[in-house]
């Protein structure tokens, strides 16, 4: 199908287009040169905002957590259900769930508002099979999964033994069996710990038996993330997460990423900032540190945040890090589920309510706000609240509307906790994004994480995957924020792949987006070497066989490989 | 022809190290097995007791049809039905469980798994207060104190405790069992019990006062009472003092503790109890699930539609009330006029109340096994055995999923549950659509 939308602003930041009046051209599920206008659909986007589709690069949207969360939590499905429908000679499927959504709502969820890709950030290996079953029912949208691998047990060992080029063989093969995308990293060495009820809590602390420290893990995998030349850098979850005073643990992790470099990305993501930019000694004198925290980003430039924002609602927080969430649980008395995953990981589930009236919220919500105003680069700077952890996407509008919107700010607060104003400095703050800035955080800068070219820009050559908005910013007035909100809650135009799947805020066309995996190539000798300690390791303390471990491409939608060929493995000191 | 790594599809323990011998499509040989499993490899490859054309029963007449005319009389069934049932669905494959969400949408009716009669009440109490577990490796690797409570692996799960738990040698338990205690809870001497190093014999139906003792002694009380139970003070005072001093405990129990008396409140009070545990040392908790996917059954359930089991579609959204929209309690008011029973025999095991509606109503049976289900059904469809004559997804207990292989080629003619519920599903949208069609158009002359 040819498509052609006609003298909208167009906002597209890695082609320097700041909301000039374009034309943009798609055929065949591409943006191309341009074309005659006949045979193509004319689409007039005249008054309206154009920019690539959005991309979310950490969303708990699939795998095993996910549904134990759904699982868990009957009670949260009432508060948000979709009927099934037939639109276009098309059976559009019924789902349930406000903070964990099912799967085929979660794509027509996330088109609505303009997204079209959304990576899962937190794949334990052993559990590959499921988080692609979930990624493959979810319609529309573009998707990856993130592999964990700070507590696995192989890692550990190859890392404390200085073999660092074998770490590096062992991820590879790790990634290419469990079709991941990235190196994710969740509370290294902790996870490990709980496997005996323990945690680390210091980058010097050591991890029982295997006797490593958190801070040889990050930087271990920050190398071989590097050495195996992967699109998007380390992502970590860095200890100590929650905690009250936890902002001087993730500076210093910051700064582990010193004297590393890469051409195209920064070599370090910290991710969901906001839960690791806490002051204070006590849940009494909790507070924000988004201040100390911006700084460091500012001065570090080789390291990137997603925010994890925090929205104020009712939620389900699940994560690989299972001593967190028993903690969060002990201190809310909710209920708690718990799976730690054999030589790998340990995630937990617990619900949560971020009430505006407590003073633990409210400052939370603002140190999300903090960080994204007071980080200079917004090409550093990535839209996510770790959903559900922070609040689901579908808060992903209000947010944006936060960002642009000082009065916005101001007029939420009011029925805030006056603690967000003692504690917070989120009161003081005027920055207000403009929609290239928020095209650069929702999109751009995330395109650009995942390393991914064809993605979250409108150039020639890219993948047709375009919002349009019903938003004039000739007449745009940051004072009517509901209608920014509204406007990105309800996308003009959804184009997937160069097919329109949303037209006005509804769904009206489904398909299956691709799944990115990455295979990347080591030299043989040192795979075999590798592949002789997987062998020993399977046999002795894996519950599952070798040969049933691997992922099959069967379970992935279109599945999409980034390739990258190591002819010898180079160890970076 | 030899194959390795093959997947077991009997029982939850889902054992994935099979080895087979396989002679002109014929099953011949089978290692590490157990008993159970063995069997089931061989019955399924024996296709003399199997049935394998479908049938359509009128007027008490058996015909057999074609696959096709099979099919097309199923959805029949499905889209003239006002609030049709489809209970089943743990014995068979993700892909097969899947399609059967995507129907029962369509149709707007009631889906319901094998554990509305078997750990449901579990799932209920997992609801209430959560689950602290792990996967099996992690138990082989770290666990020195198991306890089984109203479980009989050796019969139930053979090779459970030489997999998984008790027997193996693990990475932080080098010599095996040696380093290990298991300790059995029942109200009668086991085979399990007799191999465990502690039997605990509880009175029948006092699950939860045993519970709430350990709980109660746990968290500081003095015990009054010289028995509880059943069970001695000083054997409550020990048992505590194990799980408490154990480096990594675990808990595993079955229908004997979820059909206790009390059923989710006992289950609710047991992972409690482990809850607490955690304050003081490691312990986790493990259903021994008994299908071999019924915990997938459950998986995919809930990420179509956010529930794990008794999902109602009639509404045109997914909504969940066990007790009122699971299979029985459905059945029993006779509230539904139409049903489809895939891998699953409720015939057999339901209450007879329930059975009594279904026996009125017309249903589609599909199954690998002709069975008391199939025998007064409507539409019987055959299929293939998952894990022997077809591949597919399936969850082992602790929610690791594992492709089952195919081995053998199916008897002629028949396909996996995986294509005839994908082949009903389409069967009855094209039907569902045109009377949307219709509908529309009868508006139009209006």
């Amino acid at each position: 199908m040819k498509i052609i939308l006609k003298n909208g602003y167009v906002y597209d930041p890695i082609n320097n287009i700041n909301g000039e009046v374009m034309d943009i051209f798609i055929k065949d599920g591409k943006i191309v040169n341009e074309f005659r206008e006949k045979d193509a659909k004319v689409i007039d986007c005249k008054g309206k905002v154009v920019m690539p589709g959005a991309i979310d690069i950490h969303s708990h949207i699939a795998g095993g957590k996910v549904n134990t969360g759904r699982i868990l939590r009957p009670e949260d499905h009432r508060r948000f259900v979709i009927a099934r429908k037939f639109k276009n000679g098309k059976f559009f499927r019924s789902g349930a769930g406000f903070s964990v959504p099912s799967t085929r709502i979660t794509g027509y969820l996330y088109a609505k508002m303009g997204y079209t890709m959304a990576f899962t950030p937190a794949l334990p290996p052993l559990m590959a099979r499921h988080t692609h079953e979930e990624l493959s029912s979810i319609p529309i949208i573009d998707k990856g999964a993130l592999t964990l691998m700070g507590n696995n047990w192989f890692v550990m060992k190859y890392l404390k033994a200085g073999e660092i080029e074998k770490c590096a063989a062992f991820a590879a093969w790790l990634l290419k069996a469990v079709k991941g995308y990235a190196i994710k990293v969740v509370n290294p060495g902790g996870g490990e710990a709980w496997g005996w009820g323990k945690n680390v809590t210091s980058l010097e602390d050591r991890v029982p038996y295997f006797d490593i420290t958190p801070k040889e893990i990050i930087e271990g995998l920050m190398k071989v993330n590097e050495m195996l030349k992967l699109p998007h850098s380390e992502h970590l979850h860095t200890i100590n997460l929650g905690r009250v005073g936890n902002y001087e643990t993730t500076i210093k992790t910051m700064k582990l990423a010193r004297g590393l470099e890469n051409r195209d990305r920064h070599v370090l993501q910290i991710t969901h900032a906001q839960f690791h930019s806490y002051g204070g000694e006590s849940w009494k004198s909790f507070e924000s540190k988004a201040y100390e925290v911006a700084k460091a980003v500012n001065k570090m430039k080789n390291v990137a945040i997603d925010v994890g924002f925090v929205t104020l609602d009712p939620t389900t927080t699940m994560t690989a890090d299972g001593p967190m969430e028993y903690y969060l649980s002990s201190l809310t008395h909710l209920k708690w589920t718990n799976k730690d995953i054999e030589l790998e990981t340990a995630p937990g589930v617990t619900p949560y309510n971020y009430s505006p009236k407590s003073a633990v919220s409210s400052v939370q919500w603002a140190v999300g706000l903090e960080l994204a105003l007071l980080v200079e680069d917004p090409w550093r700077v990535m839209l996510t609240t770790d959903h559900p952890n922070g609040g689901p996407f579908i808060r992903y509008p209000r947010i944006i509307a936060w960002l642009m919107s000082r009065k916005y700010r101001e007029d939420f607060m009011k029925n805030m906790n006056k603690a967000v104003e003692k504690r917070a400095i989120i009161s003081s703050l005027d920055r207000e994004y403009d929609l290239y800035e928020i095209a650069i955080i929702t999109r751009a800068s995330q395109a650009r994480a995942l390393g991914l070219k064809e993605k979250g820009h409108l150039g020639v050559g890219a993948d047709a995957d375009v919002a349009v908005y019903d938003i004039n910013p000739e007449e745009l007035n940051t004072a009517e924020y509901e209608k920014i909100e509204r406007a990105f809650s309800n996308a003009y135009l959804t184009i997937k792949s160069g097919e329109i799947v949303v037209k006005e805020g509804e769904v009206v066309n489904e398909f299956y987006g691709k799944t990115y995996y990455v295979d990347v190539e080591v030299e043989e000798e040192l795979m075999q070497e590798v592949e002789r300690d997987l062998d020993y390791y399977f046999k002795r303390y894996y519950s599952v066989n070798l040969a049933n471990y691997p992922v099959s491409l069967d379970y992935l939608t279109n599945p999409t490989k980034i390739e990258r060929k190591i002819e010898r493995v180079k160890v970076i000191k | 022809m030899h194959y390795t790594d093959v997947v077991c599809t009997f029982c939850g323990t889902l054992c994935d190290d099979i080895e087979v011998t396989v002679e002109d499509n014929r099953i011949i040989d089978i290692r590490h097995a157990c008993r159970v499993g063995a069997s089931k490899f061989f019955k399924a490859s024996d296709i003399k007791h199997r049935r394998t054309k479908p049938i359509i029963r009128e007027n008490g007449r058996e015909i057999e049809v074609s696959l096709e005319e099979a099919v097309e009389k199923a959805s029949e069934i499905l889209a003239d039905a006002y609030r049709p049932l489809l209970y089943g669905w743990s014995s068979t494959t993700c892909e097969a469980i899947k399609y059967g969400v995507f129907l029962t949408d369509l149709v707007g009716g009631i889906m319901d798994n094998t554990a509305t009669v078997c750990h449901g009440p579990s799932v209920l109490a997992f609801q209430e207060v959560g689950y602290p577990s792990c996967t099996l490796g992690e138990v082989k690797n770290r666990a020195d104190l198991i306890i089984y409570w109203g479980s009989n692996p050796l019969h139930a799960h053979p090779r459970h405790l030489s997999r998984y738990s008790f027997y193996p040698r693990g990475f932080f338990r080098e010599r095996g069992m040696q380093d290990r205690e298991l300790i059995v809870i029942d109200v009668r001497r086991t085979d399990t019990a007799k191999i465990a190093n502690k039997f605990i014999k509880v009175e029948q139906g006092k699950d939860y006062e045993l519970v709430s003792a350990l709980r109660y002694v746990l968290n500081g009380g003095v015990l009054k009472k010289d028995y509880v139970a059943g069970v001695s003070r000083e054997e409550i005072y020990e048992l505590v003092d194990k799980m408490k001093s154990c480096s990594f405990g675990v808990l595993f129990f079955g229908m004997g503790l979820t059909q206790s008396s009390g059923k989710h409140r006992t289950i609710d009070n047991a992972i409690s109890l482990v809850r607490d545990l955690n304050r003081f040392t490691k312990f986790n908790i493990m259903m021994m699930r008994g299908h071999y996917n019924v915990t997938g059954s459950n998986e995919v359930l809930a990420w179509e539609t956010g529930y794990p089991y008794a999902v109602d579609f009639s509404r045109g959204y997914p909504r969940y009330n066990p007790g009122e929209t699971s299979a029985v309690d459905v059945l029993v008011r006779g509230e539904v006029d139409a049903a489809l029973i895939i891998a699953s025999d409720p015939v057999s095991h339901f209450p007879k109340e329930a059975v009594k509606h279904l026996l009125r109503i017309p249903y589609i049976s599909i199954d690998a096994f002709y069975n008391a289900t199939s025998m007064f059904a409507k539409v019987y469809i055959p299929t293939a055995v998952a894990g022997i004559e077809c591949e597919g997804t399936a969850y082992r207990m602790d929610g690791v999923p594992i492709r089952v292989r195919k081995i053998i080629e199916p008897p002629e003619g028949v396909l996996s549950d995986e294509e005839v519920v994908r082949m009903i599903y389409e069967k009855t949208m094209e039907k569902i659509k045109e009377r949307i069609e219709e509908e529309a158009a009868e508006k139009v002359i209006v």
